[in-house]
């Protein structure tokens, strides 16, 4: 067991140098092995999840974890050694994305998942590269700055995300007379918030931005109130592959000692108005590990 | 496969209610759905049997664009769509005042749907029936209401009996559609169970069981009512 771990080390150490010989000489990740046979490299991405990860107007996957997520792939050519890696784009949702991780139809899924404990059960997740809080959009002329002022309204609410799941227990903890409209995506969401079905969309603050940004006129909406979770993003890699994991990390670490992902945050984030925070600043420093 | 299995899951507090209910809302919606799309369908489908040309347009149209356009678009213009159309009054109440605006589109919507598909098997029934039925039936001095209820109709239902089991078995599968407008119907809560658990494959292997379930209770109803109203003879065999 103990020589084992030492081994693993050994490759995790042998990789953050850039060595593919290391990676070579390790043939039990199945995620490697998988890519290694195929040639290719799936990755999963969102439709409408702005500005992580979407289709553009060409129809064409895009975004910030989309780019990040490039830039892996082309860590994992080199690695491994293989230039002709294709790189396969998956759709995945909300519903989907852990069972396709976890039974490996897609090998890294690069959106907007939130790291949690419940879901490291299933798959692993890569190191942090976003921080987002759950909080409210709401129209600007609506005078709503507060989850408590919704009483007697309506709150539209992705299914089955942590910010449902989070506001519904705050509105059950707090009594708050409050109705829940399940929407099926962000898109719906804003939807349904933009025809006043519900009077706010709640999910995480980055997200809101972008949809307030895509808005025809941003100035009617507005993201309030005060951050009521803290979330950090990763991407899913299946579980137990850690060699593929350590290539995923050591491309996050080069990037962030290079100030590459800052800068890439900025080219996503700066149009919608939302400049790299110290707490991602910091984020960005723990998780730039030396080679 | 990097899975862990956890079946015990389907049987704790709060999953095991949330199937329950789900199987419940399901039940529920599909079928209130049916009971417009058999009312509507059968009446529509009557009115198309019709020899004139107007009446036969109206009635192919509401079939042509309730059958051609995809449920699951119809459920999002009915749910986000059609309020805007409305005057802003009767829009503002379908969306906020009404109590479970998205189980009574859900329904609706599924409703219509169904409809327009019962409606033409009901006309391929009663088209089925010989001409020399109707024929006689007019012969006998029967008004044509009076054709259409004691000769044509008991026949022709006779006949779809197979093609609307299909559809009612149908009803029950694309009721999950309506998990799209945030009816937590039983696709809707397996997939909750998958949020909170992360065992979708536990739940949704429950929800496959759920459905067949359903689906052969179905087929058994209707292959004893069919073995019941079968009439002897040539035409009864559909």
């Amino acid at each position: 067991m103990k020589r084992r771990i030492l081994e693993l080390a050994a490759i995790a150490v042998g990789l953050a140098l850039g060595t593919a010989s290391a990676v070579q000489a390790q043939a039990t990740d199945a995620v490697i092995d998988r890519i290694k046979a195929k040639k290719s490299i799936s990755i999963g991405y969102r439709e409408a999840s702005i500005p992580f990860s979407y289709i553009d107007a060409q129809g064409k996957p895009t975004g910030y974890s989309t780019e990040l997520c490039a830039r892996v792939a082309a860590t994992v050519k080199t690695a491994l050694g293989l230039p002709e890696l294709e790189i396969k784009w998956v759709p995945v949702n909300l519903q989907n994305r852990i069972p396709l991780v976890a039974n490996g139809t897609v090998d890294i899924s690069c959106e907007s998942a939130v790291n949690t404990i419940g879901r490291q059960a299933q798959v692993d997740f890569s190191s942090p590269f976003f921080i987002s809080s759950t909080r409210l959009l709401v129209k600007s002329k609506s005078g709503i700055a507060e989850l408590a002022d919704l009483k007697g309204k309506s709150i539209a609410l992705p299914i089955n995300s942590v910010p449902e799941r989070l506001i519904k227990a705050i509105v059950e903890r707090d009594k708050l007379n409050v109705r829940i409209v399940p929407v099926r995506d962000n898109s719906e969401g804003f939807l349904a918030l933009s025809t006043d079905r519900v009077d706010a969309f709640s999910t995480d603050d980055i997200l809101l931005f972008g949809l307030r940004s895509k808005a025809p006129t941003p100035a009617d909406y507005e993201v309030v109130g005060k951050p009521l979770s803290y979330d950090s993003y990763g991407f899913l890699v299946q579980k137990n592959s850690t060699v593929f994991l350590s290539l995923v990390n050591a491309t996050l670490a080069r990037l962030a000692r290079e100030g590459e992902l800052a800068k890439v945050y900025g080219t996503w984030f700066e149009p919608l108005g939302v400049p790299l925070s110290a707490s991602l600043a910091t984020i960005f420093q723990v998780i730039g590990i030396p080679e | 496969m990097n899975y862990a299995w956890n079946w015990a899951v389907l049987f704790q507090s709060p999953y095991l209610e949330w199937l329950g209910q789900g199987i419940a809302m399901t039940l529920a919606v599909s079928t209130a759905a049916w009971i417009i799309a058999l009312g509507l369908g059968t009446l529509i489908g009557i009115i198309h049997s019709s020899t004139s040309g107007p009446v036969r347009f109206v009635t192919g149209s509401y079939i042509n664009l309730f059958r051609n356009v995809p449920l699951l678009l119809q459920m999002f213009l009915w749910f986000f769509v059609v309020p805007e159309l409305l005057p802003k009054a009767a829009g503002t109440w379908l969306k906020r005042d009404l109590p479970y605006p998205e189980v009574v589109t859900a329904i609706v919507a599924l409703g219509l749907f169904t409809a327009s598909r019962v409606a033409v098997q009901v006309a391929a029934g009663i088209a089925a029936v010989p001409r020399g039925q109707s024929m006689a039936a007019r012969a006998s001095g029967l008004s044509t209401a009076q054709a259409y209820r004691f000769v044509l109709l008991p026949q022709a239902f006779r006949i779809v009996v197979p093609p609307l089991t299909s559809e009612f078995l149908t009803i029950f599968k694309n009721s999950s559609i309506a998990l799209t407008i945030g009816v937590y119907e039983l696709t809707a809560q397996t997939q909750q169970i998958q949020s909170f658990t992360y065992q979708g494959f536990e739940a949704f292997t429950a929800a496959t069981v759920v459905y067949m379930t359903i689906a052969l209770t179905v087929t058994t109803l209707m292959t004893i009512i069919e073995r019941r109203i079968a009439i002897p003879g040539p035409t009864a065999r559909g």
